[in-house]
Formats: structure tokens, C-alpha cells, sequence
């Protein structure tokens, strides 16, 4: 109701609330926060601890069925062909598949960010030839690209970022400069023209600062994207090779033993999801968490799930 | 009077929002006869609308709650009815027309599909809501009745869209038609041709008319009686005469105190030097000329008004002397020095002494910068202050200055309401010490309460800084309280200027003085007195 | 309206053109057809023999010169593989691609467009909430993976439906069920977001005042507004269609365009990859071009 304007809330700290507790105050979302951390921590401390114990064969392991303890808790959610310790594995795996997206993410926004803010902020023709480059990679079929790509410099973990970093660029590209296109006719940024504030301000003091948290949320959801994308790649063979092992991978290795252990490919896909559900629902939180006009949503007691 | 049409008893709303609950309103009631007009008078965040849309069943539950009351139609609780029973109400019986009739407009269908589905969804049948509909366009003043009904909105004026509203809304002869704040977008003269419409239209078909406005004149022009709410409840109700002559509330009494047009006329100082300059500036889009020759001169210490209708060229103007728009010719010296071709260099040091406050500070401010930030920036462009310790000692003397308290200094813009936003717009502009404040409608979006405190705000600085204030409104009452010299503009031409006295008074120009013809005063003896001047003439 | 698709032929044609020329030299940098065509003991002259048959001994850029004075002549060149000419092999592998792409996507709009919309018109209740987390877990499954696990429990388990090839039409239900579930789940995320924005606007409250109904309210005034942002995410997952769903075709042997292009590319089979890849792009350039003409009837303000 356009009436009732809440104009002076009454208790608020003058910081503006703090991340963590809105996090908290949001359950799904502080679980996916919980379950990515963790993913994180295997991803980084993994091939380190558990390194050895992912690549040690036991063939009377073989194909070991799931839910027991007989072996050891490492053989708890089975064995593969070759007797390894699935758990171990899939830990070990993380390693590779959150490095590839983290990669290819972080490379792709860079470069399609820049490009955008200054597509979005510069004139029509320097835009129209950046957007025109856009649309050619847009309308590549990335994932044929990318097999023919790889094909040629041969399946490796920067080559794989590299490819999938291309074909991800117009995506933070497009978003950029839509949302430059529109906040540079904002009139706070008016105001700051006529203070007298430089270009290089302008761009990276009122616009950038509003850009981000979209741009940070699309890259969550982006994460997921690649992942899968990553892990298609490695089904189809194109992808990390072994001895590097991703989900992607363990799934297309446990293909031919469908009928007699499915735990081989199910284990690493399911992984795949709820790492890829994981980062929907953080990025749904963060698309009202990072916006100030729309934050107080969280800092209620109460969370209605809008 | 005879038995009411519709009445509202005791209604309490509550908003159980994020923040913990709002008492939208709190016990209200008014009610309607066949024939009347009341309006319900209030500010932003009074709660003036709620009710209205709680006999429309337009509440959203929740948030909203009704904790109480009773809305009484034709024998029947409205609050009691089933959703079918109160659907089949809703535009048969009770209509609604809003304010922006743009976005209340479905802008993918045509309006002849959106006036005949008044009827249609009620099961009449379309050839007979066809016929009704050409009758009611026409009636509503819409040339071409036919081929307006295959248009969409975006292809109207605003003020034939609010018409276009209207004839919907008439389709089914509804007993009550409820206007939320139907002119406010408008323009004046506009304004008036749609309130007299309503007028007529009211004369016509007898029906009750229940006015939400935030503006005392609208009250005065067309309402019988009147409401005034304030913070969710009813502070005073009565006859429109009687409440504005013997307001007994303090709020009302405040209110119209605070109606603009009736303070002293400002006098221009004839010997204070002159700062800018500005000849025969042009600006074309396309084929659309925004300006014509457009000349004016301003004084230190002046404080000059531009005053137009949407489109008349008037925030054209103040962007090109800003540089936001380059002139396509003309000149405009600033000390000496012309704007127009001044080189960037040159430009970021006169940006110093020009500073802006925009029409709506919400959309001026940015969201993601606090208060100290904000007022801090033009320092850091301008490379003033260096002495990065005393620029918080300074910002809380300009929050000061504007009535705005020291531990406001860490909070962001959303924090604060309307009118504390355009008071910090207010305190960033002068932190630079600028010698001209351009104001593009710098007080239309605020309560006619704040409105006044910032009017008087601004001629303080005025007076104590010897700032100078281009101020370009479309409000007469608050530029005539605050110029010393007014221009008028139409279609992109000056076509009057002078002294504030001699605009207001002895206007020479037909359009001047058809723009003053449609100013609404809040007194309503004034607004009889004109109607009688207009039916005789 | 003719001015636009005349831009976006143009613009089409351009990306066309690189897409050719990339595809062409890249996979000439796949290696040499010749090794993999011929058996293992072939003589260095048999292979010789056939690089000159097919034109691979030539310099590149004459290769490249001659492809592209052939296909002016519509002559997409011949199928190593298949001795065929490589255009019939694209189009009937289109003809399994198209119908299966058209079936799933038609499955995906009117289930998304509906569930989404009832969900924004509901919004934070049991239902929403529903097709929230549905549609949250639809959209982050990865594909390979749900067929699998759908061959396991489906064809495995229950024995319903065959686990590969096509003949009967059991054979499809998985391939669309697999296919369905992601394009289904970002597609009813906008719809339902699209819708909840399109709900608040203020017209809507302009025909709740009219007594206008509330199934009408949502499938006819709302949902043509809400629909803008919604056709370009149906755009973007219908072009993914388009171009094969490699790893479902693939999974469940299904002979569509997908599967052929990356057979041709493992195969080396140039000429097929290069053909296929053209005419994706002319079917998702007149998609494109569909997608504008629906722009242009939902909205008359981009009409005008």
C-alpha cells in the first residue's frame, strides 16, 4: 500500500544489519551456506588429507555395496570398479570441479563486467561492436564449441576454464550493461555529473556499487551453471581427464555398472544437485540480502517466505 | 439528509509488516448519500486510502488485517459478504478510479477492450457494452470516439487517460464512484477540465463521489463535505466551509496554514550584480523543439522562478545550464563565461558554484552511499577539505543547518522520509558553497507541510548565504511565496515574465493567466467565487 | 517490423559467417580423417589417396575457398562417414531432433506457464512453495545425471520403458520427461517471479476494482504483461533444444542432431559438423525471429 509509508523505523543500528544474522534468520538459505562452506573446505583441504586414500586400489572392494561399516567408514557409501573408497573420492573430487567453475566464473564476470560497464557507459559505437561480439558467441553453440575446442588444445583444467570462461563472458556482459544502461540515467548519478565527478568515478563510485550485487548473484547461480556444464564435458569424455577426477567424471565412470552398482554414478550426480541447489537458493537470498531497499525483508523476526 | 449510501463504522486496519504493525487506521468513519461529494483529505502515510480500498475489497490480507468495523452498502456488512457477492459489487454498483491512469491502464490491451469489459465481466453483452462504451467515450470529451477505442493507453494524453477512466468506470451507472487522488498527476489547467467533468458527470447521473486528494484546493473546488485524516485516524469532519474557515483541530489548522500562496511577495533587490547570462538558447530532439530562444538573466541574491506545464521546456532548461544537455545555439554566461562552450576544465570548477536539487530525492540520492559519504563526495571531487578530520565536524554543521540531527551522519538515504531526504539533497548541495541552486521541482514530491518547512528552509539560506535559486516548479501557490521573479513557459517559449507581484496579479499573457485561473485555492469561497466568474463569462 | 528481422538477418549472417570459418579450421586441427577412416595397416598411398579423393590434401585456405564456392551452389559437400551428402544427413537427424525439441518445449511452456502463475497468485503459500522447491531442484540437476538414474529405476527397476533407441513412441517418454526437467525449472522460476511483479502492478488493481474474476485477473490481464521476460528464457532454452540435446540423444541412442554432431566431430567428419551447425543456426535465427513477432503481438508498445 503506496499510503503507509514506514519512513522512520524505529530500532534499526545505523550500519545497517549485519549479513550473518540475516543469514541466520533465512533457514534455507543458511543450510545452503553451511553445505557450500563445507564443499569448500573438501575442495581446498581434500587431495591433501585424503589424496592417498581416493587412489588406493583394493580389488576385493570392488563394486562394494553402500550403507555398511564393514570397512570402514570411508567404504560407507560403497566402492568403485576398482575397490577406492567412494566418500574418499567424491571429497577428493571436489577439489577439481569447484576449481574449474570458481575459475571460469571469476574469469568470465571480469572480463564480461568490464566489458559491459564500458559498453553500457561509453557511446553507441564502441557498445554496438562489443554487443555485436556478444551476439556471435551467444549464438555458438557453446557446448559443440567447446567439444571442438577442447579437442584441439587437449583436455586440460585451464583449457576447460578457458572455453567455458568464453562462452559464460556474454552473460555478465548483457546483464552489465542493461543494468548500466539503466542506473546511468539515474538521477543520483545526474547529481554526481553536475558535482563535477569524473567518468572513472562515476563508473566505479555509483555504478559499479549498484551493478555488483547483481553481478554476484548471477555469478552464484552462474557457479551451477558451469558445474554442470563441467561435468557434461567430463560425461562426454572432453573434460578432466583421470588421474583428475570431478563428479562429472566419477559419473560417466560409473556408467557401465548401472545395472550392478548404481551407487557409482549416483553418488558423485547427487553431489552435482545439491551443491547446484545449494547456490540457487544462496543466490535467491542474496538478490533481497545484498539490496539495501529490500533487505529489511530479512531483518523481520518473522521471515514470509516471498 | 436521508439514509447514508454507503457508510464505514469504526474501521481499524492494521499492516503487519516486517517492522511489526502498523495502525494503518484506527477507527474511522465516514459515510455517503446519493448526490454527495466528500473527500477524504490527508498526507502521505495518513491512511486516506485505506478504507476506500477496504470497500473495495483491494486489500491485500494479509499484510493487511481488519481488526474492526463494519462498511455498510445497501443493508449489506461489505466486510461480511463472500468474495463472489463483493466481486459482483465492485464496478456494477461501486467504482473506482485512481491517480496515474498510465500504470492503472493494462497497457497490452486497447481501451475500448478494457471499457467494454466493465460490462462484460459483469455478463452483459458485448455489443450492448460496445454501444455504451462509444456513448461514454464521447461524453468524456475524447475526440473519435471509434477509433479510440482500438488504441492503447500509451497512445493517450495523461488527461484523456484519466477520462478514459472515468467513462469505465460510469459504464455500469454505479452508485458511488471512489477517486483516489484522480488529478494529482495532471497538470493544472488539465486538472480542472477533469474535476469539472466530474462534476457534470455527477450533476448527470446523481451518483455519490468520494474524493481522495492530499490537496486543499481539489477539496475546495469540488467537495460538500470533508475528512481530515492524520496518522491512521480522523482528526476533523465536516462541511468543506466550515472546516476551512473554523478548523478546530490543530493538524487541520496546520495544514491550512501551510497551503501555499498566501504569504508576502517577495521584492528583487534592483542592485545586485549579475551572474547569469543566458541568450537565445535552442535545444531540438529530432523534430521536437524544447526550446525557443529562450533568454533570462538572474541576479546574486535572486531568486528566480520558471513556472510551465509538463512539456513546456522548463527542466530542458535548467539541464542546459547545467551542461546534462548541450545547447544546439545560444549562449549562457556564467560571471562572464559561457557555459555552453566552456571546456571540461573549466566547467569542474564552475559545477563548485552551481549545485542541483532534484525533484525526487529518493531517485537523487545514492542508496548505497551514507549521509557522511554523500556530503562528503563533492569534496573529494572538487579537492576541498583536505583535512579529512574536520569533514565530519562539517557535515553535522550542514545537517545542522538543514534540521537534520549529528546521528543521522552514518545512515543511508532509505532510512529516512521524503522530506529529511530533500533536506540532506539540501545539505550536499551546500557543502560546496555553491553561489546558484538550480531546483528542479525540488518540493512538488513532498506533503504540503514538509513542503512549506523546506520553502522556508531554502529562503533562509537565501537570506544568510546570499545564494541565488533558479527554481523550476509547476506549483503557483509555492513559487509565488518564494520568487521575486517569475518566467512563464509554454511549448518551449518564454511567454511571459516580470516581477512575482505583477505575474500574479496583472498577468498579461492568455495563458498566464489561464494557468492562474486553474490554480486551485484551498479556500472554497474563492473557488465559488471563480466558478460564478466563469459560468457568467 | 521487416526493418528489425532485416538487422537481425544481417547480424545472423555475420555470426554465420564466424561461426563457419572457426568451426572449419578447428576441426581441421582435429587431426587427419584419414588415420581414423582407413584401417590401421593402411599404406601411406591408400591414405594419400583418399585425402585426395576428399580434397584434404590442398592447401587450407583452397580447402576453405572451395567449401565455401560448393556452398553457394547449396552444396554442403558429402559425409565421409555415411558416403551421403552431408545435408540429408543433418535433416533426417532433424527430423528426430525437431519433433522431440517441439514436444519438450511445448510440455514446458504451458506446464510452467501455468503452475508459475498460480504460484505468484498464491504466493507464499503451500503450493508456491511447492513449485518453489521443485522448480529450485529441477533447474540444478544436471541432465546426464537424471537420465541415469531415470534408465536405472524406470527401465531397470520397473521395466516401463525401453532404455535406448526409438520406434515406438515408449521411446520417447523418457528423452522428453529427461529433457523437460531443467528447461521446466528455470522457466516456471521467471514465470512465477515475472508474474508476482506483473500481480503488484497497478492495473491489476484497476480490475479487481472492474469485479473482473480472479482466473481471468491472472491468464488474461496479468499474464500477457508478465509474459515479456518470459519469452526470452523460453528463447534461450528453446535454442539450447535446437541444438541437439547432445547428452540425452546420446545417453538414450537417440539418432538426432545432437548425437550426429558429436559422432562427426570424434569422427572427423568435417563436412557434417559444419552442415549440422548451419542449419542450427538458421532454425534458431527463424526462432528468433518468431520470438520478435510474439514480442510484437503481446506488446503493442514495442509495436508502435
Amino acid at each position: 500500500m503506496a499510503d503507509i509509508s514506514i519512513a522512520k523505523p524505529a530500532a534499526e543500528t545505523a550500519r545497517g544489519p549485519n549479513l550473518l544474522s540475516m543469514l541466520w534468520r533465512d533457514k534455507l538459505a543458511f543450510v545452503s551456506a553451511v553445505v557450500l562452506l563445507l564443499i569448500v573446505l573438501f575442495a581446498i583441504f581434500g587431495p591433501t588429507f585424503l589424496g592417498d586414500l581416493a587412489t588406493k586400489q583394493n580389488l576385493r572392494g570392488r563394486n562394494f555395496p553402500p550403507f555398511s561399516f564393514e570397512r570402514g567408514w570411508e567404504f560407507f557409501l560403497g566402492g568403485d570398479s576398482l575397490g577406492r573408497p567412494m566418500l574418499a573420492r567424491m571429497i577428493v573430487a571436489a577439489h577439481s570441479t569447484i576449481l574449474i567453475a570458481a575459475g571460469t566464473v571469476l574469469s568470465a564476470m571480469i572480463v564480461g563486467a568490464g566489458l559491459g560497464l564500458v559498453a553500457g557507459y561509453m557511446g553507441k559505437t564502441t557498445s554496438q561492436v562489443i554487443m555485436r561480439l556478444a551476439d556471435v558467441i551467444m549464438s555458438f553453440p557453446s557446448l559443440l564449441i567447446a567439444v571442438v575446442v577442447l579437442y584441439v588444445l587437449g583436455p586440460s583444467i585451464p583449457n576447460m576454464i578457458l572455453v567455458l570462461a568464453i562462452t559464460r563472458i556474454p552473460i555478465y556482459l548483457r546483464t552489465t550493461r542493461a543494468e548500466v544502461l539503466e542506473v546511468r540515467e539515474r538521477m543520483f548519478v545526474q547529481a554526481a555529473t553536475v558535482m563535477g565527478a569524473s567518468h572513472a568515478r562515476i563508473i566505479l563510485r555509483h555504478i559499479l556499487p549498484v551493478v555488483a550485487p547483481t553481478l554476484v548473484t548471477i555469478a552464484t547461480l552462474d557457479f551451477a551453471f558451469v558445474m554442470l556444464a563441467e561435468s557434461s564435458l567430463s560425461f562426454l569424455g572432453i573434460g578432466v581427464q583421470p588421474p583428475d577426477i570431478t563428479w562429472g567424471l566419477m559419473v560417466a565412470q560409473g556408467r557401465p555398472y548401472l545395472s550392478t552398482a548404481w551407487w557409482l554414478a549416483f553418488w558423485p550426480g547427487l553431489m552435482i544437485v545439491i551443491t547446484a541447489l545449494s547456490l540457487n537458493l544462496l543466490s535467491n537470498w542474496m538478490r533481497v540480502a545484498l539490496d539495501p531497499a529490500q533487505r529489511w525483508r530479512l531483518e523481520a523476526r518473522k521471515t514470509k517466505n516471498v | 439528509m436521508s439514509e447514508p449510501l454507503l457508510s464505514v463504522r469504526n474501521l481499524s486496519v492494521d499492516f503487519h509488516t516486517a517492522r511489526g504493525t502498523v495502525h494503518a487506521v484506527k477507527n474511522v468513519s465516514w459515510s455517503i448519500s446519493r448526490g454527495e461529494t466528500l473527500a477524504i483529505l490527508g498526507e502521505s502515510g495518513s491512511g486516506k486510502s485505506v478504507s476506500a480500498n477496504a470497500v473495495m475489497n483491494l486489500l491485500d490480507i494479509p499484510p493487511a488485517e481488519i481488526v474492526s468495523g463494519e462498511i455498510f452498502y445497501d443493508g449489506k456488512d461489505l466486510l461480511k459478504v463472500d468474495y463472489e457477492t463483493h466481486r459482483a459489487l465492485n464496478g456494477k454498483k461501486i467504482a473506482m478510479i485512481f491517480q496515474d491512469p498510465l500504470g492503472h491502464l493494462n497497457p497490452v490491451y486497447t481501451v475500448g477492450w478494457q471499457i467494454v469489459e466493465m460490462m462484460t465481466a459483469h455478463g452483459r453483452p458485448a455489443d450492448m457494452a460496445r454501444v455504451r462504451a462509444l456513448e461514454l467515450i464521447s461524453r468524456v470529451g475524447i475526440p473519435e470516439p471509434e477509433k479510440a477505442m482500438g488504441k492503447y493507453p500509451h497512445q493517450f494524453s495523461g488527461g484523456q487517460r484519466q477520462r478514459l477512466m472515468i467513462a469505465m468506470a460510469l459504464m455500469l451507472k454505479p452508485d458511488i464512484l471512489i477517486a483516489d487522488e484522480p488529478t494529482t498527476a495532471l497538470d493544472v489547467t488539465i486538472q480542472a477540465e477533469v474535476l469539472s467533468l466530474l462534476k457534470e458527470l455527477q450533476a448527470e447521473t446523481g451518483m455519490a463521489l468520494v474524493l481522495i486528494t492530499h490537496d486543499l484546493g481539489v477539496v475546495a473546488e469540488i467537495a460538500d463535505r470533508v475528512v481530515v485524516m492524520n496518522k491512521g485516524e480522523i482528526v476533523e469532519a465536516g462541511e468543506t466551509r466550515e472546516v476551512y474557515h473554523n478548523p478546530r483541530h490543530a493538524y487541520t489548522r496546520k495544514l491550512i496554514d501551510a497551503a501555499p500562496g498566501k504569504g508576502d511577495i517577495k521584492l528583487l533587490d534592483p542592485a545586485a550584480p549579475l551572474l547569469l547570462d543566458a541568450k537565445k538558447l535552442n535545444k531540438t530532439y529530432g523534430n521536437f523543439a524544447a526550446l525557443k530562444d529562450v533568454s533570462l538573466t538572474l541576479a546574486r541574491g535572486q531568486n528566480l522562478a520558471v513556472v510551465g506545464e509538463s512539456g513546456s521546456g522548463k527542466s530542458t532548461l535548467a539541464r542546459t545550464l547545467l551542461r546534462l544537455e548541450v545547447a544546439d545555439n545560444g549562449e549562457a554566461l556564467w560571471k562572464g563565461r559561457d557555459l555552453i562552450s566552456m571546456a571540461a576544465r573549466e566547467l569542474l570548477g564552475v559545477r563548485r558554484e552551481i549545485q542541483m536539487v532534484f525533484q525526487d530525492p529518493t531517485q537523487s540520492l545514492n542508496p548505497r552511499m551514507s549521509v557522511y559519504q554523500l556530503i562528503a563526495e563533492g569534496w573529494d571531487i572538487h579537492r576541498l577539505m583536505q583535512d579529512k578530520t574536520k569533514r565530519r565536524a562539517k557535515v553535522i554543521e550542514l545537517l545542522e543547518q538543514v534540521g537534520l540531527s549529528p546521528e543521522h551522519v552514518d545512515r543511508y538515504p532509505h532510512q529516512f522520509s521524503g522530506g529529511q531526504r530533500q533536506r540532506i539533497a539540501i545539505a550536499r548541495a551546500l557543502a560546496l558553497e555553491p553561489e546558484l541552486i538550480i531546483c528542479d521541482e525540488a518540493v512538488s514530491a513532498l506533503d504540503v507541510s514538509i513542503q512549506a518547512q523546506v520553502i522556508a528552509l531554502l529562503d533562509g539560506l537565501r537570506q544568510r548565504l546570499g545564494i541565488s535559486f533558479l527554481f523550476i516548479a509547476h506549483d503557483l501557490g509555492v513559487v509565488r511565496d518564494f520568487a521575486d521573479t517569475v518566467i512563464v513557459m509554454k511549448s518551449g517559449e518564454i511567454v511571459e515574465r516580470g516581477p512575482t507581484a505583477q505575474i500574479f496579479e496583472a498577468p498579461q499573457h492568455p495563458y498566464t493567466q489561464r494557468l492562474l485561473a486553474a490554480n486551485l485555492d484551498p479556500d472554497p469561497d474563492v473557488q465559488a467565487q471563480r466558478r460564478a466568474t466563469l459560468t457568467d463569462a | 517490423m521487416t526493418k528489425m528481422i532485416g538487422q537481425r538477418a544481417i547480424a545472423s549472417l555475420l555470426s554465420l559467417l564466424g561461426l563457419m570459418v572457426l568451426v572449419f579450421f578447428l576441426s581441421r586441427l582435429t587431426g587427419d580423417p584419414a588415420v581414423l577412416f582407413l584401417p590401421i595397416d593402411a599404406t601411406e598411398e591408400m591414405k594419400q589417396q583418399f585425402r585426395a579423393l576428399h580434397g584434404l590434401d590442398l592447401p587450407l585456405i583452397e580447402q576453405f575457398a572451395r567449401y565455401v564456392w560448393d556452398l553457394l551452389h547449396f552444396d554442403f559437400g558429402e559425409s565421409l562417414r555415411k558416403a551421403r551428402p552431408a545435408i540429408d544427413v543433418v535433416l533426417e537427424a532433424y527430423a528426430w531432433t525437431l519433433p522431440l525439441a517441439l514436444i519438450t518445449m511445448g510440455l514446458v511452456i504451458t506446464t510452467a506457464i501455468v503452475l508459475g502463475s498460480l504460484a505468484a497468485f498464491n504466493v507464499g503459500g503451500f503450493f508456491d512453495r511447492l513449485v518453489s522447491i521443485v522448480s529450485l531442484v529441477g533447474a540444478s540437476a544436471p541432465d546426464f545425471w537424471i537420465a541415469i538414474v531415470a534408465i536405472v529405476v524406470f527401465s531397470i527397476g520397473l521395466g516401463w520403458v525401453p532404455t535406448s533407441g526409438v520406434g515406438t513412441p515408449l521411446h520417447w517418454v523418457l528423452p522428453i520427461a529427461v529433457l523437460f526437467i531443467r528447461p521446466f525449472g528455470l522457466v516456471v522460476q521467471v514465470v512465477r517471479g515475472s508474474m508476482l511483479s506483473a500481480l503488484s502492478a497497478p492495473f491489476v488493481k484497476t480490475a479487481r476494482a472492474k469485479g473482473v474474476k480472479n482466473l481471468p485477473l491472472i491468464f488474461v490481464h496479468t499474464l500477457r504483461n508478465g509474459m515479456l521476460p518470459v519469452i526470452t528464457v523460453i528463447g534461450d532454452q528453446a535454442a539450447a533444444l535446437l541444438n541437439g540435446a547432445v547428452i540425452v540423444e546420446t545417453i538414450f541412442g537417440f539418432p538426432g542432431v545432437g548425437k550426429l554432431m558429436i559422432d562427426s566431430i570424434l569422427q572427423r567428419d568435417f563436412n557434417v559438423v559444419l552442415a549440422a551447425i548451419m542449419v542450427t543456426a538458421v532454425a534458431i535465427f527463424i526462432m528468433n525471429i518468431l520470438i520478435d513477432i510474439a514480442y510484437g503481438l503481446l506488446d503493442p508498445r514495442i509495436r508502435h
